[in-house]
C-alpha cells in the first residue's frame, strides 16, 4: 500500500474515472437506438464492466487485497447467480407442462 | 523470552496505539476489518439481489408495460445522477489515498466533496420523486397510468396494473438505494469529524478505507439500477 510511488495510483484513479464516465455516456446514448434485444445486453455488459472497474481499482480488489477477500467476493457473485439462475430456470420452464 | 515479548508488545502499542490486543500486527488488524466489511457487502449483494430477481421476473412477464412505465421517468436526471456518483467514487478513492499518504487537508477536502456530491444525488432524486408524485405514478390509491402507449405500438395502451408493479419496484429499489446513501452520508460526516481531529494516520486509517468500500458498493448498485430502471425501451 505504502510501497507505491506518490503519483501512480492517482493517475490510475483518474483513468478509471474517465472510463466510468465514458461508459455511462455510451449506455445513455445507445439506449435511444433501436437494437432490439441487444439494447439490454449492451446496457448490462457496460454496467458489468463499470462495476468490475470500481471493484478492482477503487475497492482495491486488484493488488492490495488478500485471497480471503477475493474468495468472499467470488462467493457473493456465485450465490447471486445461483439466486437469479435457478429462479429464472423455474419461471422459464413453467409453461412446458 | 516472556520479557522480550512484553517489551515487543509495549513497543507495538506505543508505535500504533490503535492496535488491539488480539491482533498480531497492524496489517492483520487491517485485513480483518476489510474482510469483515466484504462479508457485510456480500450480504448486501443478496439483499439487493432479491429485488433484482423480482425485477427480472416481472420485466420478462410484463415486458411492454415495463417499457412504457420506464419511459415516463426522466432518463437525463438518472444519467446525471450516475455521473455524480461516479465522481463521488473518485473523490472517495482520492480521500483514501490522502489518508495513506498523510495529506490531511486533501483528506478533509475530498471527504467534504464526497458528501456534497451525495447531497446533490439525493437532491436530484427528490426532484425525480416529486415529478412522479405530480404525475400520479406513485403506487397506491391515487395511482393513474391511463392511455399510455406501449413503445413501438402507438395503438396499444399499457396495462396500468402492470405499470404500477414497475413503479413499486422503482420506488423500493431506488428508495433502498437512497437510504444507503443517507447512511453513507452519516458515515462520512463522522469520517470528516475524525479527519478534522487528526485521528487518521498512514498507519491507521481503517475507517476511511471501510467507509470507502461501503460508498463504492452503493455506487455499484446504482450502476445497475440506472440502465434497468431508466433506459429500457427508450428508442422510438
Amino acid at each position: 500500500m505504502s510501497g507505491h510511488s506518490t503519483s501512480s495510483p492517482l493517475k490510475t484513479y483518474f483513468v478509471i474515472w474517465a472510463a466510468l464516465l465514458a461508459g455511462t455516456y455510451v449506455t445513455y446514448k445507445v439506449a435511444f437506438i433501436d437494437l432490439h434485444p441487444f439494447n439490454a445486453a449492451i446496457a448490462l455488459t457496460i454496467a458489468s464492466i463499470k462495476a468490475t472497474l470500481v471493484a478492482l481499482y477503487f475497492m482495491h480488489i486488484k493488488g492490495a487485497s488478500e485471497k480471503l477477500t477475493k474468495m468472499v467476493v467470488i462467493s457473493a457473485l456465485f450465490f447471486l447467480l445461483l439466486l437469479l439462475g435457478l429462479t429464472m430456470t423455474d419461471y422459464a420452464t413453467r409453461l412446458w407442462s | 523470552m516472556p520479557d522480550s515479548t512484553v517489551v515487543s508488545l509495549q513497543h507495538e502499542e506505543q508505535h500504533c496505539p490503535e492496535l488491539l490486543h488480539h491482533f498480531a500486527d497492524p496489517q492483520q488488524q487491517r485485513d480483518a476489518s476489510s474482510l469483515g466489511m466484504w462479508v457485510f457487502l456480500a450480504t448486501e449483494v443478496m439483499f439487493f439481489g432479491g429485488l433484482f430477481c423480482a425485477y427480472l421476473i416481472y420485466r420478462l412477464k410484463f415486458f411492454a408495460d415495463f417499457g412504457a412505465a420506464s419511459k415516463s421517468i426522466d432518463a437525463t436526471l438518472g444519467a446525471t445522477n450516475t455521473a455524480v456518483l461516479i465522481c463521488s467514487s473518485l473523490t472517495v478513492v482520492v480521500a483514501v489515498w490522502a489518508a495513506q499518504t498523510a495529506r490531511r487537508t486533501l483528506l478533509i477536502g475530498m471527504l467534504a466533496v464526497t458528501m456534497l456530491l451525495g447531497f446533490v444525488f439525493l437532491g436530484i432524486k427528490a426532484v425525480e420523486y416529486k415529478d412522479k408524485f405530480e404525475e400520479h405514478h406513485v403506487p397506491g390509491a391515487s395511482f393513474s397510468f391511463d392511455r399510455v402507449p406501449i413503445p413501438g405500438h402507438p395503438d396499444q395502451y399499457a396495462n396500468p396494473q402492470h405499470a404500477q408493479l414497475f413503479f413499486s419496484l422503482y420506488f423500493v429499489m431506488t428508495g433502498l438505494h437512497a437510504l444507503h446513501m443517507v447512511v453513507g452520508l452519516g458515515i462520512f460526516s463522522w469520517l470528516l469529524y475524525a479527519a478534522r481531529k487528526g485521528r487518521f494516520t498512514p498507519e491507521w486509517h481503517t475507517p476511511v478505507e471501510i467507509g470507502g468500500l461501503y460508498w463504492h458498493f452503493v455506487d455499484i448498485i446504482w450502476i445497475y439500477l440506472f440502465p434497468l430502471l431508466y433506459l429500457i425501451d427508450r428508442h422510438p
